[in-house]
């Protein structure tokens, strides 16, 4: 089965997904809800602080839902900031697909946090998500695994 | 030739949406540089001869010189190839 063959080919993605940084299945009321979710877990990995997760939330308040990148895709993140503790990646999938108000690509089952300490050191980190999230296999095993585990066999 | 790709902050969307696109360009053989900018930023520059960004944000940067190519699906490269395409070639 595909969905348990390690790839190993995402060194950077590993990396930046922290432990408890994945969550699987949640049940997310709104766009707001799954925000705070990926928030809390670059929290819980010790990539962020609370207050980043405020960020999160009001970069989308402020420039609406363009962060659904593509279909069912959303990307999470507010500024570098003191907030930030150290650069990471955050996942959650939605039991229940949720609408972020983006025309082309709602509703929403993925969701991946971001917090970076500048502009430019995740450039490695964001070369290889662009490669994965790119991959419609990859990420239709994220959307399909039945828990974190199964998750990080794909980096 | 300088194109620049813009998100609300310059360090998520528009980085993924700046790989691709210069993919794109790598396979369409056109030399040029994208930079990855924040909305604030991109609306003091005038320099950059295609802006590159979703539609939700579009409305935010008229006004400028740049021709504005935006992209609903960023992982879309036929989507990204034929849209940069039809602006350069």
């Amino acid at each position: 089965m595909a969905l348990l063959t390690p790839s190993k080919s995402y060194p950077a993605l590993a990396r930046a997904f922290g432990e408890n940084s994945i969550r699987v299945g949640a049940i997310a009321l709104d766009r707001e809800h799954s925000i705070e979710m990926a928030g809390e877990l670059l929290v819980a990995s010790g990539r962020s602080t609370p207050e980043y997760t405020e960020s999160m939330l009001d970069a989308v308040a402020e420039h609406g839902p363009y962060i659904v990148i593509a279909p069912g895709i959303a990307l999470a993140h507010g500024r570098p900031s003191d907030a930030v503790l150290e650069i990471g990646l955050s996942m959650v999938t939605l039991a229940q697909p949720v609408v972020f108000g983006n025309e082309a690509n709602d509703p929403v089952r993925l969701v991946i946090g971001l917090c970076a300490t500048d502009h430019s050191s995740h450039i490695d980190i964001m070369a290889e998500l662009a490669t994965f999230l790119g991959d419609a296999d990859s990420v239709n095993n994220v959307l399909n695994a039945g828990d974190s585990e199964q998750i990080r066999l794909l980096f | 030739m300088k194109i620049i790709a813009v998100c609300g902050m310059g360090i998520g969307t528009s980085v993924l949406l700046k790989m691709n696109a210069e993919k794109v360009l790598r396979q369409l053989g056109i030399d040029a540089t994208v930079d990855a900018t924040s909305v604030a930023i991109a609306r003091e520059s005038r320099d950059a001869q295609i802006i590159l960004t979703t539609p939700d944000l579009v409305d935010q940067l008229t006004g400028l010189p740049s021709e504005i190519v935006p992209i609903e699906h960023f992982f879309d490269l036929e989507e990204i190839t034929e849209k940069l395409s039809a602006s350069l070639l």
